[in-house]
């Protein structure tokens, strides 16, 4: 995942942030902090949403510019709908990943955000794609990203295990996005999880002082 | 967007041709270079709060020109739908514009479709034409409203960003004015104390703003209609002019007149003859 340099140049406001998506044993999570700001040093809001649902069982989540962020997610929402009613079925995780890389790639000169669309569809199951700033798709089993990832690569590295439960990878989510909330002062309020499986999609939240500590005296 | 948007087809994808045609011109021609026109900010504070029944919205009432005051009862609270206001800080001319621009596209969304507009729609054209404009449009909104679907507060960008809240500030003042809603904010408020807050919050804008300043107006929206109430609140600092600035005739003396006949000759003369309906 690449490291985005350019929070400080972003315009307007920006969500300096950390995103995560996890795969477990029949699903994925994905999860965020909630903390938007502008310029290094004023939060512009505590309770944004970076969890973008464009399908019912496909999710986004944001980093960067978080006017350009939402205007790719609206687009690509229109789009992936569109398509899905051309299809006649719900659209696959791979064609949302699609949507946005092909956005973010053919205006990568304007456009400062990236993303980590995660999502369920019957023909693969849960995915974990990441596109980044320039336009690049990856799928991955598990993936961080923000400026507050940095400082969790190692926890993240050390403690993924394929084919977790629901209930280890939520620990897991949470924990991760805890430590970053903690060290990275762009990222912080509250923890921000979706839950995507067959059956349907949950939304956690959990609020600040009911993150685990590690250390914090 | 087919019933809405009359003045302004939107376009397919991201345009970003003036994005490329700024560049070139900020970094100059063969003379110097280009300097991009410096916006004029109103300095402003605008707050917003969600309540019980409705949505509160209070705006102060200057508008600056560099240190001159330049209007001391500027309106900031613009009317978009009958059921959905806005208050605009930031560059004067593009907020009133922009939301002139939302209102008129609303009204035709109405008449075409038959429906009332809804918060949430105003915030969607709002986002798309600011985010075309790639923040060259100097419009910090607050949206307020009450549709069908409830109660909302919005803020809205001016690179394109968007945000639902339950209460906010913005302008030159909100960092002060954000303090008294942090404190004193609860959910569900009644009428009496979500006036009160949000005119408490202006106030605080006011005081420690230069930007902002005179009177503080409240606009309450409710399921039942719309209470404008300007002046919320007048500023006890109202200047009486002392002496009186208009001049009977025949205050200044008269020394000397001369008159000049101008001689004008008849070049040429056409008749157009205009297609009138019948009149009786």
């Amino acid at each position: 995942m690449e490291k985005q340099h350019s929070y400080s140049q972003v315009k307007g406001v920006s969500t300096g942030t950390t995103i995560l998506a996890v795969k477990f044993n029949g699903g994925v999570i994905i999860g965020s902090d909630s903390r938007a700001s502008m310029g290094e040093s004023y939060v512009s809001s505590k309770t944004i949403n970076k969890l973008i649902q464009v399908h019912d069982r496909i999710f986004c989540c944001i980093a960067g510019s978080l006017a350009d962020a939402q205007a790719v997610t609206k687009m690509a929402k229109f789009q992936l709908s569109f398509h899905s009613i051309q299809m006649e079925s719900p659209p696959l995780v791979k064609a949302a990943a699609s949507i946005m890389r092909e956005l973010c790639y053919s205006n990568k000169e304007e456009l400062q955000a990236g993303f980590i669309t995660a999502g369920w569809d019957r023909k693969k199951g849960p995915q974990i794609y990441v596109v980044s700033l320039g336009g690049m798709l990856l799928s991955q089993p598990f993936t961080i990203g923000g400026s507050g990832s940095t400082y969790i690569y190692g926890y993240v590295d050390a403690k993924f295990k394929p084919d977790m439960s629901l209930e280890e990878a939520k620990q897991f989510s949470i924990n991760a996005l805890a430590l970053a909330m903690g060290r990275d002062n762009v990222s912080g309020g509250v923890v921000h999880l979706v839950v995507i499986t067959e059956p349907g999609v949950k939304h956690i939240v959990v609020p600040g002082d009911k993150l685990p500590k590690f250390h914090d005296e | 967007m087919a019933l809405s948007c009359v003045l302004e087809p939107a376009l397919s994808g991201f345009n970003f041709e003036n994005s490329t045609r700024n560049i070139v011109l900020e970094n100059g021609s063969e003379e110097g270079k280009i300097k991009a026109p410096k916006p004029m900010k109103t300095g402003t504070t605008i707050a917003g709060v969600v309540y019980k029944d409705g949505v509160v919205l209070g705006a102060d009432t200057r508008a600056t020109s560099d240190e001159v005051v330049a209007d001391k009862m500027c309106a900031k609270i613009h009317y978009i739908a009958p059921n959905i206001y806005c208050c605009g800080a930031g560059t004067a001319a593009d907020t009133e514009k922009t939301t002139e621009m939302l209102s008129s596209n609303l009204t035709i969304f109405s008449m075409n479709s038959g429906r009332n507009p809804r918060v949430v729609m105003a915030v969607n054209i709002l986002q798309d034409m600011l985010f075309r404009y790639r923040g060259m449009i100097g419009a910090h909104l607050i949206l307020g409203g009450v549709d069908c679907t409830g109660s909302h507060l919005y803020t809205v960008g001016p690179y394109g960003s968007m945000d639902k809240v339950p209460y906010l500030a913005m302008g030159s003042g909100n960092l002060p004015a954000m303090g008294i809603l942090e404190d004193r904010f609860k959910a569900n408020m009644d009428l009496e104390e979500a006036k009160s807050l949000v005119s408490d919050a202006i106030h605080a804008g006011i005081m420690s703003d230069l930007g902002s300043g005179n009177n503080i107006d409240l606009c309450v929206i409710t399921k039942e209609g719309v209470d404008y109430i300007r002046p919320h609140k007048e500023s006890p600092f109202n200047y009486k002019r002392q002496a009186k600035y208009k001049y009977k005739p025949g205050t200044t003396p008269v020394l000397t007149k001369t008159v000049t006949q101008v001689e004008l000759e008849l070049l040429d003369e056409t008749v157009q003859m205009m297609e009138t309906a019948g009149s009786s």
